[in-house]
């Protein structure tokens, strides 16, 4: 639709906040963003505007479901059974399309584009992300953070509930590096988490993580080499440096405008700790 | 596929509803509306594959028709400041103030914006699946989106923001529904 190189669109920007720009387009957006301070400060409050509308009546997703709604629910069961040879045929056509449906996408999957972005593809967006989220949140001196590391309980419970898994926080106070908080952020397919650590003298190395895309389903055969799973991988892409690693499907990105040799030192006790 | 899949749906129903109405009442009635809806037409549903699409596109569709239904009879009478109502905006525990701010700043937002903004950020669909439900082309849902997101800031950002407490600045007619 808007094939505008330099400047940002505001389509692009919201695709970018709700994790819909398509990986190929992902570098040149991080192009533009570096060079665009009102983007960037745009996508900054965009994506906390979403976070903040994510945030705002979450417990309802939690709260017991209101007797009077599940009565309504239970109408359509009840209707379910009168209607009971339309249903088993009804049901048997979903379940036959839904085995279609599978089918047809990790047949896509496996023949790689344009249904789905392959390992590396989905590794360079990763690290993007990462990078993008290091730019536009670091330099924040008010809202650095969602959750600051004074609730670090809290804060480890929330993001771990978020990303369906257990996380921990790395520890690197013999670095210089002190936790100062974390934040949830939309990904490509799920929520990610990012991390921020400062040193003594100002600097912010952030860690990046969630899920990654393309992960193998069990029991599919996606080769998938062990050694380039825990291979760590730099890249000087993004607007800062990162250092990317793959565990357990999970990916990890640490970024930060530190020396490379620092931040890999730096990724390698992470790696170690988590 | 589970058995009972329209029950799973009811929590994030209820969560956008209410951020949409902003009124505790008011979005359990309309999630009561649209599972009653989706019983009488069930048999639409099994031609299709996406409960969740179809569901919230019910849902859409009777709050519409129902805001519509409401201004008509509101021409003819009250109108209500949302400042005035704002105690009755049920906020979430964390950050009570900060979050009924964000509420009422939602309901400031035209309703299409409004639609348009909570269904890509609560319910994480495509724009395209939300241009089918709220029936307007893609091109729409994004310069919706657009215009949403940066209203929404201006109204959030806004030094003129009153404090919950005193609603003395000049009221803001907004309707409200039902």
């Amino acid at each position: 639709m808007e094939l505008q190189s330099g400047k940002l669109t505001q389509d692009k920007i919201n695709r970018l906040v709700d994790g819909q720009l398509p990986a190929s387009e992902q570098a040149d957006a991080m192009t533009a963003l570096a060079s665009d301070p009102v983007a960037r400060e745009t996508l900054r409050a965009w994506q906390v505007q979403r976070e903040a509308l994510r945030e705002l009546h979450l417990p309802l997703l939690e709260e017991p479901i209101p007797e009077t709604l599940l009565v309504a629910a239970r109408h359509r069961q009840q209707d379910l059974q009168r209607l009971d040879p339309w249903w088993r045929w009804g049901g048997m056509a979903a379940a036959v399309m839904l085995a279609f449906g599978v089918g047809w996408l990790s047949h896509g999957q496996l023949d790689g584009p344009p249904m789905a972005f392959g390992p590396k593809q989905s590794a360079q967006a990763f690290i993007h992300q990462a990078s993008v989220a290091h730019a536009v949140f670091s330099p924040e001196v008010r809202h650095p953070v969602e959750v600051t590391a004074a609730q670090q309980d809290h804060l480890v419970q929330w993001l771990s509930k978020r990303l369906e898994k257990p996380l921990k926080v790395p520890v690197l106070i013999a670095q210089g590096y002190e936790l100062v908080g974390g934040r949830l952020l939309p990904g490509d397919s799920g929520a990610r988490a990012q991390f921020m650590f400062q040193n003594q003298a100002g600097t912010r190395v952030t860690l990046y993580l969630g899920a990654v895309n393309g992960n193998p389903a069990p029991g599919t055969t996606v080769p998938k080499t062990d050694a380039e799973q825990a291979a760590f991988r730099y890249s000087a892409d993004g607007p800062v440096a990162s250092f990317y690693w793959v565990d357990q499907g999970f990916g990890y990105a640490l970024s930060g405008a530190v020396p490379r040799e620092e931040l890999m030192r730096l990724a390698q006790l992470v790696y170690q700790q988590l | 596929m589970s058995k009972l899949p329209l029950t799973e749906h009811i929590p994030s129903l209820r969560r956008y509803a209410r951020a949409l109405t902003g009124d505790a009442w008011m979005a359990d009635d309309l999630v009561q509306d649209t599972l009653e809806r989706a019983c009488s037409k069930w048999r639409l549903w099994l031609h299709g594959s996406d409960m969740r699409a179809w569901l919230f596109t019910l849902m859409h569709n009777i709050y519409v028709n129902q805001v519509r239904r409401s201004v008509r009879q509101a021409e003819a009478g009250t109108t209500v400041n949302v400042d005035d109502v704002a105690h009755e905006l049920l906020a979430s525990d964390s950050g009570a103030a900060e979050s009924i701010d964000l509420q009422r700043c939602l309901l400031r937002l035209p309703q299409d914006q409004r639609i348009v903004l909570l269904l890509v950020s609560l319910e994480d669909l495509s724009y395209a699946e939300v241009a089918k439900i709220t029936d307007v082309p893609v091109g729409t849902v994004m310069s919706r989106l657009s215009r949403a997101r940066s209203r929404l800031r201006e109204l959030m950002d806004s030094p003129a923001r009153p404090a919950l407490a005193v609603s003395s600045n000049p009221p803001t007619p907004l309707r409200r529904l039902k």
